[in-house]
């Protein structure tokens, strides 16, 4: 606990230090060194609570009615905390070389500032044991996240998105207040004072917190804000946001079930719906953008459906009592939740080395730049395998996991968990296969082929620090995707939170089942990587001595392929979208040509967001115009307004006297 | 021993299935058609050249077979010849032989658009849009098979099809086999999903994507299909021969002579039927996905 809270202040401090600078980068290098520190700190007592060794927790006096000032780090707090850390380090060495152009134009102290708070708050948010702590947290990393949006304010989409953000979060929160409300019960707010909830009651608190949470986790149709904020964001922000904040909101649905007890099967089939519905709609939507950080924003939303279908497969398999089915959910939810964190964390920054390079995000402004930034490129190709779930990497282990929760549960006799089972082994084909698309779009359009457009400088690779960042997160990727075995069987004590077995029944599961599974994939991981070098190796053996030629690419006799003449992300993802137009609903305007000497022709697309479109924007339309009314009372005329005080008074004046009497 | 000798077996004999095919097809054309084993010849030959690249490509280019063909060697661990057990089984073990087929078209996809071509732009396009459509008509043959017989490894599930499948229930299994049939075939660029034989790179799909490559690399591209043709061959045979007499030698020999007939059958659907317009694919393809998705339904 001491060393949790010193990381804290550690965190805290360096921001203030850091505010004074306001331009240069002195500012990024105190306040980033001090994140490093302090989340090495928080990481140690993180790992030994994850462990199981040890569950610290602190009560401090505080003059707050009903809250209490109450830390707990258990197993799954740790496990949260650890994920925080690992990529708010490494963020915040990356965010020094990136913000560094803007030293001098911008005002980067208090940016830092509140990069800090924002960490600081995101691990607040996973130790608090108090509900009204616990929202302060929440709050202050809301507000946090909303000044690092705006980053940019002096532009209008910027502004725009923070706003959006603003409003969703505080949507969210909304409900969270009710949520922990009802939870207390007219008592504290603190998490151990919870009591077994009646039937309806931990059904509404279950439906609230999905809505509270879900909104700041990205569940559709409540991820509006995310496509809007991400892209705003700068790219480190953009980077922690997506990669960690999110997962504050897994983190509060999770903490809520294990306050609420043993749940009734319509849990787990709301959970697997959310999840489908994330995941496809998430990544199909990706496919239809042009802007990279926007696609990745709907790539969090698809993750987040992946970690939902883990979640729900977890709480079929409670109530259907399959417990490899909930142990396996769960821990397949929790390991894609840090993987989340390390390969959307590693493209968000790839994406902001693109940016900064280049001075754009439009993919079909792109192309070659495998060339002139060969680390980004690389990196960003072992994230965009990794976030497509393809062995060796991480991603695909954790969809293993939650294909083998699936697994336990179609083999069930029980329908209520054979059927979503079904649906989600089928649902995770599909996104695999359409995530898949997606990125050998974004990456085959931008890092391969020819430039399709002149840049104005000569893009590089970003300075050291950017590439060692970008580095340190596709080695993880490796590193989990082929040491898996190691690590799930260590996630155990924080399953065992969410789905009450014994330890010994954990170990047999989780280590024995799972890890000799997870040591035959890493082993044949490791086979295959070997089995590619070996071939490459045997390649140039066999090119010894021979010609090797170099001729255009072919394009049918054409003798002078142009750079605009490949195919675009646009073109690219056309089939899959043409299919799909009943959900994505894209907008296309253009001109034909016409005539025997056709003038200029145009086509653009767009795909705007349904739920934005179809749901939000009329009620927000219709709230806006019910507020509206109120300018019969607000005319702006201080004549009536004193009118309104002195009528008030009367008010309260025969009021006062009719108690009197 | 029998599981590395069905290894072994798929290494070497892969290519032998495109000469089985192709010899079909002659036959149902009346003409004498390829040797058998053109395909070794081919790939000989190619291994012995040189080769040319476009100026615009990268290494991402030259990696694309060798991942294609590495994924391929290495899904064969994995891959039970019907009651001969895979070298390697576990839990799930299926996950791992699709994804890694998955990464192989990764890296076919990734090297087609690094040439820049719009040729190849289009067929990669194609790809994955049909690959992602055929991921859960795959995975539900699987949940099917599981259900069926309560083992989650391949080598389990094939091991007991007769017992656990075709006896106690017939639909599932014959609903199971045409599944997997219509992705064999839309997987491995087949007629009615794709013509091998076209030579307009405007209606071509896997063919258009390696138009550039050439010499050693276009010979492991070429080597790296057979070996994913063989991959689905056995795991329809290992459905449709359900021959289980214990002995992994005999049940493995007669898995590979299924694998053979599958070519056979490919050739004879190649032959009688012409191939879908390309609006149509997807429908086929989400047919056989119903068509799984009913066979888990029907499990008893």
């Amino acid at each position: 606990m001491i060393l949790l809270l010193t990381g804290l202040g550690v965190l805290l401090a360096s921001g203030l230090a850091a505010l004074p600078w306001c331009d240069g980068r002195r500012a990024g290098q105190v306040a980033a060194g001090g994140a490093v520190v302090g989340c090495t700190l928080v990481s140690v007592p993180a790992a030994r609570a994850l462990a199981g060794w040890d569950a610290p927790s602190l009560q401090l006096p505080w003059s707050v009615p009903m809250g209490a000032f109450s830390l707990g780090l258990d197993a799954l707090s740790g496990f949260f905390v650890l994920v925080v850390a690992v990529l708010g380090a490494v963020v915040a060495v990356y965010g020094v070389g990136y913000l560094a152009h803007a030293a001098g134009k911008r005002r980067l102290g208090p940016s830092w500032c509140l990069y800090n708070l924002l960490l600081a708050s995101m691990l607040m948010v996973v130790v608090a044991r108090d509900g009204a702590l616990f929202l302060v947290a929440w709050e202050v990393m809301s507000l946090a996240s909303f000044f690092l949006v705006t980053f940019e304010d002096d532009r209008e989409e910027v502004r725009e998105a923070g706003w959006t953000y603003l409003l969703a979060t505080h949507l969210g929160t909304a409900f969270l207040l009710a949520l922990f409300l009802i939870l207390a019960q007219g008592g504290p707010l603190g998490f151990e004072a919870v009591h077994r909830l009646p039937g309806h009651l931990a059904g509404a608190a279950f439906l609230l917190a999905v809505v509270g949470f879900g909104t700041k986790a990205g569940f559709w149709p409540l991820h509006v804000w995310l496509p809007e904020a991400h892209p705003a964001a700068p790219s480190h922000v953009s980077a922690l946001m997506s990669g960690v904040m999110l997962k504050t909101g897994i983190y509060g649905l999770l903490r809520v079930l294990t306050l609420l007890g043993p749940p009734p099967a319509w849990w787990g089939w709301l959970l697997v719906g959310v999840g489908v519905a994330s995941g496809l709609l998430g990544v199909l939507f990706a496919l239809a953008q042009h802007d990279l950080k926007r696609l990745l924003a709907y790539h969090s939303v698809e993750n987040i459906g992946i970690i939902a279908l883990g979640m729900g497969l977890g709480e079929l398999g409670l109530a259907f009592d399959l417990p490899v089915m909930a142990a396996l959910g769960f821990a397949g939810a929790l390991l894609h939740v840090l993987n989340h964190a390390v390969f959307k964390g590693l493209l968000f920054l790839g994406a902001g080395a693109v940016l900064h390079a280049t001075g754009t995000r439009d993919l079909d402004h792109l192309g070659g730049l495998e060339r002139q930034m060969p680390l980004t490129s690389r990196t960003f190709l072992v994230g965009a395998a990794a976030i497509s779930g393809l062995p060796p990497l991480n991603g695909f282990v954790s969809e293993l996991l939650i294909l083998l929760a699936a697994l336990a549960g179609v083999s069930a006799r029980a329908a209520g968990a054979a059927v979503p089972a079904t649906l989600v082994m089928a649902s995770l084909g599909l996104i695999g296969g359409l995530a898949a698309a997606c990125f050998a779009k974004a990456y085959g359009v931008v890092f391969l082929g020819a430039p399709r457009r002149p840049h104005e400088t000569m893009p590089a690779d970003p300075g050291a620090g950017m590439r060692s960042a970008m580095v340190v997160l596709a080695a993880l990727c490796f590193v989990i995707g082929l040491g898996g075995f190691l690590l799930v069987p260590r996630l155990a004590p924080a399953v065992q939170q969410l789905a009450p077995f014994t330890h010994e029944e954990l170990a047999a599961m989780l280590g024995w089942d799972v890890g000799r599974v997870l040591l035959a994939v890493g082993l044949l991981g490791a086979v295959f990587l070997l089995a590619v070098l070996a071939l490459a190796r045997l390649r140039v053996g066999w090119f010894a001595g021979r010609e090797v030629g170099s001729s255009p690419t072919w394009d049918c006799g054409y003798a002078a392929p142009s750079a605009r003449m490949q195919y675009t992300a646009s073109s690219f993802a056309q089939p899959i979208v043409e299919l799909f137009a009943p959900l994505l609903r894209p907008r296309a305007e253009e001109v034909r040509p016409t005539g025997m000497f056709p003038a200029a022709s145009r086509l653009s697309t767009e795909t705007p967001d349904v739920a934005a479109a179809g749901a939000y924007r009329p009620a927000f339309g219709a709230a806006a115009r019910l507020a509206e009314w109120l300018h019969l009372l607000q005319q702006g005329r201080v004549q009536v307004y004193v009118l309104y005080i002195t009528l008030a008074l009367l008010v309260l004046l025969v009021w006062q006297l009719g108690l009197v009497r | 021993m029998p599981s590395a000798a069905g290894m072994l077996a798929g290494l070497v004999l892969a290519p032998l299935l495109l000469g089985v095919t192709n010899r079909v097809k002659a036959w149902f054309a009346g003409r004498h058609g390829q040797p058998l084993l053109q395909p070794y010849r081919d790939i000989a030959r190619l291994m012995r050249k040189g080769a040319v690249y476009s100026p615009t490509t990268t290494w991402v280019f030259r990696a694309g077979p060798l991942v294609s063909v590495a994924a391929g060697i290495v899904a064969l661990v994995l891959l039970p010849l019907g009651g001969s057990r895979a070298l390697m089984t576990f839990s799930g073990d299926f996950m791992l032989l699709f994804y890694l087929l998955g990464t192989a078209r990764f890296f076919v996809v990734l090297a087609a658009l690094d040439t820049g071509s719009a040729f190849e732009g289009m067929g990669a396009s194609r790809e994955v849009a049909f690959s992602a459509l055929a991921e859960p008509a795959l995975l539900l043959a699987m949940a099917a098979l599981v259900r069926a017989t309560g083992t989650r490894s391949l080598s389990g599930a094939m091991g007991k099809v007769w017992s656990d499948v075709w006896v106690p229930s017939m639909p599932v299994a014959v609903l199971v086999a045409s599944a997997l049939a219509v992705v064999l075939l839309a997987e491995n660029a087949r007629i009615p999903f794709d013509d091998p034989n076209t030579h307009l790179e405007l209606t071509m799909i896997h063919e258009v994507m390696v138009l550039d490559h050439s010499g050693p690399d276009f010979g492991l591209v070429l080597y790296g299909s057979a070996l994913k043709g063989w991959i689905f061959a056995g795991l329809l045979a290992g459905v449709l021969v359900p021959v289980r007499t214990g002995n992994p030698w005999l049940d493995g020999a007669v898995t590979v002579a299924g694998i053979f007939a599958v070519a056979v059958g490919v050739g004879v659907v190649e032959s009688s039927m012409a191939r879908l317009r390309l609006i149509r694919v997807p429908q086929l393809l989400v047919g056989a996905g119903v068509m799984a998705a009913l066979a888990v339904l029907l499990v008893r």
